[in-house]
């Protein structure tokens, strides 16, 4: 009989008209590395959020060490011996290592004694685990892979068993993801249950003694790894879903609309975004870019918008590098005027301002027109028309072009970012999650005017984190992991295999 | 000599508020709030340090009058700043205003003065000490005039001074608390998961700083003037502010710059209409300006780069 | 730092059911204050109000001071809209103030009346927005907090007046430091005089041409922010600097060039000052006229109207307050500066204090 360190009995939690986690039921057994793997959206997080206390809920168990408790915030979870190694990492920049893993456990009212403890179990620790972590770096001047074990120590020294992590490889480099899978084995020799939140299968497959796969909320698959290959839990990961309908006669493209050569953008840190892009988008075709969150998709679109400047490679528009052209003016704008739409990722924090009535949204980024003006000031009369006419076209509830945006439900937001882009006539439409959080009835129409534009010879570059969207829209598909283009797929000879392997890193 | 000490003598004299305020200034903003209404809790507590003094012939119960309304402030500050998650700013100015405003008001009608509150007999006043030997010693070459001039003959406050910058360094810097208080204003997220309550920390070191600020006011009206006189802290409290982002937030460094700008007061003083070689004569007001053009500079990265903490003045919404 | 936290209420209600309240609760407070000090505040509300509007030059002197309160209203509004804390007002009216001193000096015997005036009128305006720029060039580039920067640069404004005044630009002779009287040139058309042209008596105030001007700039701010492009990309920054990228404008020229209107409409209260009133330069003629644009900012929700009814409002206050404390000795025009900083408690602070309390009753049936 196997001891478990953490069994889930029958989880359910509801937010509103989400149902994010259904009847979910795992064991982890004692000492083992067990994954849990889904996409976006699958639940995984909000499964974590509960056993570390963040949420309560609705209905089921927890059970851990054999005993059911109750977890009702972090700090049960923690006396509990669970820990969590968040995504975002929770450290103090300006503190050492050793200050930020005593903190809120200092000890006593003096920190020198706290201190002297935490260095000399620190160094116990750091043996024991290979961790080489020095106590007195100020954490802020660590990198990225040191920073996250300093998360893991503060974990350990709070005495975890159970240490729970959240996409750990996400913002690390190959290297310093096998020094992190080195320590979580010797973590699992010394006893210490791991549970690792991941999309990528290699990590699955070379790491874990066991497997949930995760879906819509609900578990789909539990499983041994030894049992499995990497095709069977891309196939369980994804689904086999009722593939969405969109009627879409073949096309033969145009003329290349954008090419991207050799496109890359690192941050402050020096983490690579993007990383060597090569593609390019033609008149009347949609291109769709699939992967897993943050995976670099994001940054792709605001650089192809003018929000970024790349750190190297060139942007070619209609045969006009863009990339290199000084100006005084902010490059959105002038990108817009040559005739590159953008419907953004985020709408309601980037596409819309919330506080202001849809008729001036409306104009959002055209708003430098002569046409919305009449001398110095709007033409509030023009502007309003126009708007009728968009809520007219998109069938914009409620149809009332002076209310705020903010009170519109997301689908109607998202269709007055769509009028407007389109209204203005592009060559290239850069549209990203453009039915996230969208009711049903408005997904079908966005879908339809998107291939209408296509239709009629436009350049159409499609981000989106839902595979259904990108396999039902996209003339080609392009497949982003770690900032990389990992492969390329003609849409109708896509498979959701296909696209979960190389989502989950494997090249082509 | 004699005139070097005088000079040192007076800028301890007038660094003494400055620091209080400064160090006040360095809980709170440590903390993530942002405090620029250090001049206004000097100036409550400064008349409601003078006239519970003069109330009840007794400079103590003024030093406690002064703190207690001071810290009714600050908490006034952490209601909008923390409880409510206001705006910071707004608040610390509002202090400010009505601070300016409400003292003049009670004391006239108090003790129909002008606004200003009457001046205390001796014996409710803190007076100077003379510290043993003084008189003694004097005469000793060069130590002697040190001891008995500059380091003897203040008053408790500046004494009670000197013994809490030590304190708020080793507090900020090697309690519990003080990890804590540091840690909130960097990132009260990181605090959070840790175990550690966000708002308790703000709260406890606005306290610290409404006791500080109390002090301060005390200083200038029971001690330095022996009367309250409108708006008598004269910028002192937005002085403190500016040591303290000299200073870059940390406590010795707050102190130094309070002291500099003590000494560019004391030396301004006896510049008045002195003819300087080369130089000529230095106007008085190009002396005044320097404290604020500096902070400026510094803000701005010019010289140096003064970081404030990173969460200072956003209000924390727990996530998830 | 965002304003304008969304509110549940709906707009009309939020624009002037809650000013009400907070005004409410800041009269209440200081009603307590009045009552604490032993006076009637019920009394001294009515001998406040009749001395602020209960005969002509009561009222003429309410409009003077309005006057400047619209002015330095409209700058922390408009610096408001672009999600900034302009607490620089009173620095930037100084050194507006030594623009006009400047002009009016040099050319008040040599240039006519008609082209002095806008002169003058535009010297206060550029040295207020010069002294507004560098803190909004030092908050959009250097990322230096403009709070911080602004109060800083009002004590360096005091300082470098002080010295000009008592140093250079004194009258020679004179023991105070003021500069000459301005020549007539310079006098801002007083509108008793205005008036007069047109056959109304009105008293003699000081209440003069800016008041007009000040209206003006007021249906100006309504066009340009609420109707104009610029206007556009200021809100859109002050609300959303991430949309405003994403829309192609430039977030810091929109901070440095909203710093410089602000400045510049904080500049026009010294037009009505030096040129409308004391007609020549003292030390303290800005007396907290930048800190009252605060409240009164607050109060009137950054929109025109409100503005100019809470500077009406701070105008009656003051004209008023003058009264009252001739009546009752005991309040003093300190008592208006408490009621301001409460103003500023509650309408900026706590603006939405009391919305829970009332949010019940404009629940939305769906």
């Amino acid at each position: 009989m196997t001891d478990y360190a953490i069994e889930l009995v029958g989880i359910s939690k509801r937010f509103g008209a989400v149902q994010a986690n259904r009847n979910v039921s795992m064991k982890i057994a004692k000492g083992s590395i067990h994954g849990i793997i889904g996409e976006n959206g699958a639940g995984k997080s909000t499964l974590m959020s509960i056993l570390y206390g963040y949420y309560q809920a609705d209905a089921g168990s927890i059970h851990v060490g054999g005993r059911e408790t109750r977890i009702r915030n972090s700090h049960e979870a923690i006396a509990l011996g669970i820990g969590m190694v968040h995504q975002h990492f929770m450290l103090v920049d300006t503190f050492t290592v050793l200050e930020n893993i005593v903190l809120g456990a200092e000890g006593g009212l003096l920190l020198k004694d706290g201190l002297a403890r935490a260095r000399d179990h620190l160094k116990a620790l750091n043996r024991e685990y290979a961790l080489e972590v020095d106590p007195d770096a100020v954490v802020g001047e660590l990198g990225v892979g040191l920073q996250q074990r300093v998360e893991i120590l503060k974990a350990l020294y709070r005495g975890a068993d159970v240490l729970i992590l959240d996409e750990p490889t996400a913002v690390l480099t190959p290297q310093e993801a096998d020094h992190l899978f080195r320590i979580l084995r010797a973590l699992k020799e010394q006893g210490k249950t791991v549970i690792l939140i991941t999309h990528k299968l290699r990590e699955v497959m070379d790491i874990t003694d066991a497997v949930t796969v995760m879906r819509g909320g609900e578990v789909v698959g539990n499983v041994a790894t030894t049992d499995v290959d990497k095709e069977t839990l891309a196939d369980l990961m994804v689904g086999r879903k009722v593939s969405l309908r969109v009627d879409k006669a073949h096309r033969e493209p145009g003329a290349p609309v954008v090419t991207v050569r050799g496109l890359g953008l690192t941050d402050a840190r020096g983490v690579k975004l993007l990383d060597n892009l090569n593609f390019e988008v033609r008149a009347g075709e949609i291109v769709g870019i699939a992967g897993v969150a943050g995976n670099g998709q994001s940054e792709l679109l605001e650089v192809l918008a003018g929000m970024q400047t790349p750190s190297c490679g060139e942007i070619v528009y209609k045969g006009e590098t863009l990339t290199g052209t000084r100006s005084r003016r902010p490059r959105p704008a002038l990108w817009r005027e040559k005739g590159i739409g953008h419907v953004p990722e985020d709408r309601s924090r980037e596409g819309l301002v919330k506080a202001f009535s849809a008729f001036e949204n409306a104009i959002l980024g055209y708003h430098r027109e002569k046409t919305v003006r009449k001398g110095p000031l709007y033409a509030r009369r023009t502007l309003i028309e126009r708007t009728r006419d968009f809520i007219e076209q998109f069938d914009i509830r409620p149809a009332n072009p002076l209310l705020r945006v903010g009170l519109m439900s997301g689908g109607n937001q998202q269709k007055v970012v769509l009028a407007r882009e389109i209204h203005a006539d592009p060559d290239l439409l850069l549209v990203g999650q453009p039915t996230r959080g969208v009711d049903i009835g408005a997904i079908e129409f966005i879908h339809k005017r998107l291939v209408e534009l296509r239709d009629q010879g436009k350049a159409i570059l499609l981000v989106s984190v839902e595979l259904e969207e990108i396999m039902a829209l996209s003339d080609r598909i392009l497949v982003m992991a770690g900032g990389q283009i990992t492969g390329e797929v003609a849409g109708k000879d896509a498979t959701a295999k296909e696209l979960g392997l190389l989502m989950g890193g494997h090249k082509h | 000599m004699e005139q070097f000490i005088s000079l040192l003598d007076s800028t301890i004299r007038v660094a003494t508020p400055l620091v209080l305020a400064a160090l006040a200034g360095l809980f709170s903003e440590r903390s993530g709030i942002v405090d620029i209404s250090l001049e206004g809790k000097m100036l409550l507590a400064a008349f409601a340090s003078a006239a519970a003094a003069f109330a009840f012939h007794s400079p103590w119960i003024g030093l406690l009058a002064g703190i207690a309304v001071s810290v009714a402030f600050a908490m006034l500050h952490g209601f909008v700043s923390v409880t409510y998650n206001g705006n910071q700013l707004i608040s610390g100015m509002s202090i400010n205003i009505i601070a300016s405003g409400i003292t003049p008001v009670l004391a006239l009608a108090w003790f129909q003065q002008g606004g200003n509150t009457p001046q205390l007999e001796p014996d409710s006043r803190f007076s100077e000490i003379a510290l043993p030997f003084a008189d003694s010693v004097r005469e000793v070459p060069v130590l002697g005039p040190v001891y008995s001039q500059l380091l003897s003959g203040h008053s408790i406050l500046v004494y009670m001074t000197i013994a809490i910058i030590p304190v708020v360094t080793w507090f900020v810097y090697r309690s519990r608390f003080g990890l804590r208080l540091r840690a909130v204003g960097e990132n009260p997220h990181a605090a959070d998961t840790a175990g550690v309550s966000v708002a308790r920390v703000r709260y406890i070191a606005l306290f610290w700083g409404g006791v500080l600020c109390g002090l301060a006011g005390t200083f200038l009206s029971v001690y330095q003037t022996g009367a309250f006189i409108k708006e008598m802290t004269a910028g002192k409290g937005f002085l403190a502010l500016a040591a303290l982002i000299f200073g870059k937030w940390r406590p010795v460094p707050a102190v130094i710059g309070c002291l500099l700008f003590a000494f560019a007061d004391a030396i301004q003083i006896r510049l008045e209409g002195v003819d300087l070689p080369v130089v000529g004569q230095i106007p008085s007001q190009f002396i005044q300006v320097l404290p604020y053009a500096l902070t400026v500079f510094l803000l701005a990265g010019f010289v140096g780069r003064a970081v404030a903490p990173k969460s200072i003045g956003i209000p924390f919404v727990k996530s998830r | 730092m965002k304003f304008g936290q969304p509110s549940t209420l709906p707009r009309w209600a939020s624009l002037t059911i809650l000013p009400v309240l907070n005004l409410a609760a800041a009269l209440l407070v200081t009603a307590l204050v009045t009552w604490m000090i032993g006076e009637d505040p019920w009394e001294c509300l009515k001998l406040l109000v009749s001395g602020a509007f209960g005969y002509g030059e009561g009222i003429g002197y309410t409009l003077f001071y309005t006057t400047s309160f619209i002015f330095t209203g409209l700058a922390v509004a408009t610096a408001f809209h672009a999600g900034l804390f302009n607490i620089g007002g009173e620095g930037q009216a100084y050194i507006a103030g030594l623009g006009v001193t400047l002009t009016v000096l040099a050319f008040d015997h040599t240039l006519p009346a008609p082209v002095l005036m806008p002169l003058a009128i535009l010297a206060a305006m550029a040295f207020g927005a010069a002294w507004a720029f560098v803190p909004g060039w030092l908050q959009a580039r250097r990322g230096s907090h403009i709070v911080v920067t602004t109060i800083m640069f009002n004590f360096i404004s005091y300082s470098v007046m002080l010295y000009l005044l008592s140093h250079h630009l004194i009258e020679p002779g004179s023991q105070n430091p003021t500069t000459r009287e301005f020549g007539q040139a310079a006098w801002m058309p007083a509108m008793h005089d205005m008036a007069a042209v047109l056959g109304f008596d009105l008293p003699s105030t000081p209440l003069n041409a800016s008041f007009i001007l000040a209206i003006v700039a007021s249906v100006v701010f309504y066009l340009v922010v609420w109707h104009s492009r610029w206007g556009f990309e200021l809100r859109t920054v002050g609300v959303n600097e991430k949309a405003a990228t994403y829309a192609g404008m430039s977030v810091s020229t929109v901070i440095i060039v909203a710093m410089c209107f602000s400045g510049a409409l904080a500049g026009l209260s010294a037009v009505n000052e030096l040129m409308g009133s004391t007609h020549r330069m003292n030390v303290s003629f800005t007396n907290g006229v930048g800190f009252v644009g605060i409240a009164v900012a607050l109060m009137g929700r950054n929109h025109p109207v409100g503005i100019v009814l809470s500077a009406l409002l701070f105008g009656a206050l003051t004209q008023g307050g003058l009264e009252l404390s001739f009546e009752k000795p005991v309040i003093t025009r300190e008592m208006i500066l408490l009621i301001q900083g409460l103003i500023i408690l509650f309408c900026g602070a706590l603006e939405n204090l009391f919305e829970p309390f009332i949010a019940p009753l404009f629940k939305r049936k769906d």
